[in-house]
């Protein structure tokens, strides 16, 4: 009898060279698979069980998972855009046009960055309202909900700072006009404002710091927040399901009564 | 018990000596309830292949998309040619909706400030925990409070910048209400209103729904329409200096 695609793949997991690398091992018990996301670096940071109800489409409509599918994607498109793009003016245009025109399926690759961008600042507010709406707030998760509010404005700046990459008249302008508000700070408006842009306004200082942060310091910042968030869903009690949280257990003991 | 006291301890606490011990459950207090053991799913692999199952299928999408519709690339940047409308990208479009109405400080920095604030303090306010109906407690106070802020409110979106404002303020110009403020928190008062004459045991689903609803969701929810409203404006129907133009007009 030919061997099914889980065979194989246990056997795999029994390999020397697997056990090494993952620290687990064969075996389909309850302890072997739990072993399998505690002794991994990365699934560590999620519970090693999930209630059944819980993944119904329903309970949270995937929106936090959806979320980071597009990070990945964009992270996946955003490393060979950099390898054919130059921070400065003018030409960072160049390089766009040639993604357009010269690069193969450099133009694929660009929509592919860009749409997943508009997806995911798309997808970030429509998590915090299905939270919101669910209540998955409520202690102790409060602090989970404030890093996903910096996330949220981490998934602002990226997408802003993205926007001014091309270098065309459309970014140039958005960002300008953006960039203005910065002015209106009391106080130190302007100063705030020249920070920003390394200038008094969008010039080549501009691009070259929106592409630092872009590629550098807001990806790493995201990752650092996105890890706590996911480690905080297992250490608070795994994803929030309504009717087993103390207030709920409470009612119905009383209506028990 | 006749002792004011909530527990009567006197037995050893030291498990080496006296190694059974006992539970006294106050009046006030009782012992810890486990939470009901209900069924769970190991992640490995079920957990997993849904969330890789989720995430292609998102990819699916997302490359169709990309495949289907080129990004937009216009003329290189030219600081000397400013375009007719120029618009921040569109999850900034509620702001620059704003702009067109309030000052920089108030529009730019103030409301975002203060979006900002409200959400992360949103758990540790116990108005935000509370899960009843708005009005189901003390609902003659709470209802006074509801008509004096929205009619505050509402009565300010529709003098703002009116023709009588301009006129009793000198300022010269057209006028040009917040209509886009106004109308969304007409359409939530109005349900409000309706949530308040609603009961658990109203006839219909909806009314029940309504009159299970806290505080809480009454405000993001007018948040989330106003934040939905100004964008789509922003978006569709912003044209040539501001102005108001339907989104099959081209410009």
């Amino acid at each position: 009898m030919a061997k099914t695609f889980d065979q194989y793949f246990d056997e795999l997991r029994g390999t020397r060279v697997w056990q090494s690398i993952f620290r687990s091992g064969t075996g389909s018990s309850t302890l072997k698979r739990a072993l399998s996301i505690q002794q991994n670096v990365f699934l560590h940071l999620f519970s090693t069980k999930v209630r059944v109800r819980m993944l119904s489409f329903s309970a949270t409509w995937y929106l936090g998972t959806l979320t980071l599918g597009t990070f990945i994607i964009l992270v996946a498109t955003g490393i060979p855009l950099m390898l054919y793009y130059h921070p400065s003016a003018p030409q960072a245009y160049a390089d766009t046009k040639d993604l357009q025109f010269v690069v193969s399926s450099g133009m694929f690759l660009r929509n592919l960055h860009r749409w997943s961008a508009h997806a995911m600042v798309f997808l970030v507010f429509a998590h915090m309202f299905k939270v919101f709406y669910r209540g998955a707030y409520r202690t102790p998760r409060e602090f989970n909900w404030v890093i996903g509010v910096v996330l949220l404005l981490i998934t602002l700046l990226l997408s802003y700072t993205g926007y001014l990459l091309p270098w065309d008249q459309l970014a140039y302008w958005a960002i300008t006009v953006g960039s203005n508000i910065a002015s209106a700070v009391p106080v130190m408006g302007d100063k705030i404002h020249f920070l920003l842009l390394g200038g008094n306004q969008v010039n080549a200082n501009a691009l070259l710091r929106f592409y630092v942060l872009h590629c550098m310091i807001l990806p790493l910042t995201a990752m650092f927040f996105v890890a706590i968030h996911f480690w905080r869903i297992r250490k608070d009690g795994g994803l929030y399901a309504h009717s087993s949280e103390p207030s709920v257990l409470r009612a119905t003991a009383k209506e028990g009564q | 018990m006749a002792d004011s006291k909530d527990f009567v301890a006197g037995v050893d606490s030291n498990a080496k000596k006296s190694p059974r011990r006992i539970v006294f459950i106050t009046r006030r207090t009782s012992a810890q309830v486990k939470a009901e053991t209900e069924d769970q799913l190991q992640s490995f692999p079920e957990v997993l292949f849904r969330t890789g199952t989720a995430i292609i299928v998102l990819a699916v999408v997302l490359v169709w998309i990309a495949l289907m519709f080129n990004a937009p690339l216009e003329g290189l940047a030219d600081p000397s040619h400013t375009p007719n409308p120029a618009k921040a990208p569109w999850y900034f479009l509620g702001l620059q909706e704003l702009l067109h109405y309030f000052p920089p400080v108030v529009a730019g920095v103030m409301i975002p400030g203060l979006v900002v604030m409200a959400l992360i303090i949103i758990p540790y306010f116990r108005v935000n925990i509370e899960a009843d109906g708005l009005f189901q407690k003390d609902r003659e106070y709470r209802l006074r409070i509801f008509y004096s802020v929205a009619g505050a409110l509402s009565l300010f979106l529709l003098l703002y910048k009116s023709r009588l404002y301009n006129y009793v303020l000198g300022i010269k110009g057209e006028a040009e209400p917040l209509y886009a403020g106004l109308i969304p928190t007409l359409i939530i008062a109005g349900l409000m209103i309706l949530a308040s004459k609603s009961s658990p045991d109203s006839g219909t689903p909806f009314r029940r729904y309504l009159a299970a609803r806290p505080l809480s969701y009454w405000v993001m929810t007018w948040f989330l329409f106003e934040l939905v409203v100004l964008t789509a404006i922003g978006t569709f129907f912003r044209g040539p200096s501001w102005s108001w133009v339907w989104p099959w007009q081209s410009y």
